[in-house]
């Protein structure tokens, strides 16, 4: 939550700096940021690569429960394609991939702001902080309407980290394998998909 | 468009080489990058009267999204958790 707020902060600062026009102009529309979100990407990358102990922890689990990933991904995408018909100004596949953040506001926002513009870029932050908090307030009436997996799919790709402890407070200890590989499954494909669906 | 995810996937490959090195300063890079990075979104945003004029309205949109994904992809859990343990107790 506390990563959260300090992410929230530096693009309010943002916002303060740019209203009040306190850096030059040409700062927000150089390419500064395409070379610093290169400079993640590897980042991300070599945090991956270096870590072989995420990927012997999934050698335990149900081999059924391999699908998770999948059906947050064709849920999420299945409701984006609903949602672009109430927002008449969007495209499906702008929805889609602001939907393909699943949660992950950091990066899909950059993705789509360096893609498509501010204002989807706003959009994707908005709605995957919202993901991520509606999660961390709505998991236990999501195991009680929706059985143990709904928190972990609406969890998307934080449920390696930022929700890992609240479900497995309510789904349950035994949930921590499946909630870490979902994690790990659906924030890798976020590059793939926000990229995929930014070139429709 | 590319380039980008070439970039992680070379980091990947760079990471599981150096998986015997210590790589304790990645973590402090990757948030430090991911505020500049939002820092200039942010920048981009105030800088842009037609943005800040209709920040609410954006709001609004964001929130509809966000509702309908945690509704597609909770029954999307849901189907599968019927269908995996419809005969018996839930279990991992």
């Amino acid at each position: 939550m506390k990563g959260s707020l300090i992410i929230v902060g530096f693009f309010l600062l943002g916002c303060l700096a740019g209203y009040f026009q306190l850096l030059p102009a040409a700062v927000a529309s150089s390419d500064i940021s395409f070379y610093a979100l290169c400079a993640l990407m590897c980042g991300v990358g070599l945090s991956i690569g270096s870590d072989p102990q995420t990927l012997q922890n999934f050698r335990s689990l149900n081999p059924r429960l391999a699908f998770l990933p999948l059906m947050t991904i064709a849920g999420t995408l299945a409701a984006m394609w609903c949602v672009s018909w109430l927002l008449p100004h969007r495209t499906p596949a702008e929805c889609m991939a602001v939907g393909s953040g699943f949660g992950y506001y950091s990066l899909s926002s950059i993705f789509i702001t360096e893609y498509k513009g501010a204002e989807l870029g706003t959009v994707a932050l908005l709605s995957n902080i919202l993901r991520e908090i509606a999660t961390l307030l709505g998991t236990p009436l999501l195991v009680r309407w929706f059985g143990n997996l709904a928190p972990i799919a609406c969890g998307g790709a934080t449920t390696m980290d930022t929700t890992l402890p609240v479900i497995t407070r309510y789904a349950g200890q035994q949930w921590v394998v499946v909630s870490l590989f979902h994690g790990f499954v659906v924030d890798f494909s976020v590059p793939f998909l926000v990229t995929f669906f930014c070139s429709l | 468009m590319f380039v980008v995810i070439g970039w992680m996937l070379a980091g990947m490959c760079a990471g599981f080489l150096l998986r015997s090195k210590k790589l304790g300063w990645v973590h402090p890079l990757i948030s430090a990058l991911i505020w500049a990075l939002l820092f200039l979104l942010g920048l981009e945003v105030g800088g842009n009267p037609h943005l800040v004029a209709s920040l609410a309205t954006l709001g609004l949109e964001a929130a509809l999204v966000t509702l309908a994904a945690l509704a597609g992809s909770s029954l999307a859990a849901w189907a599968l958790w019927h269908w995996l343990y419809r005969r018996k107790g839930g279990r991992a």
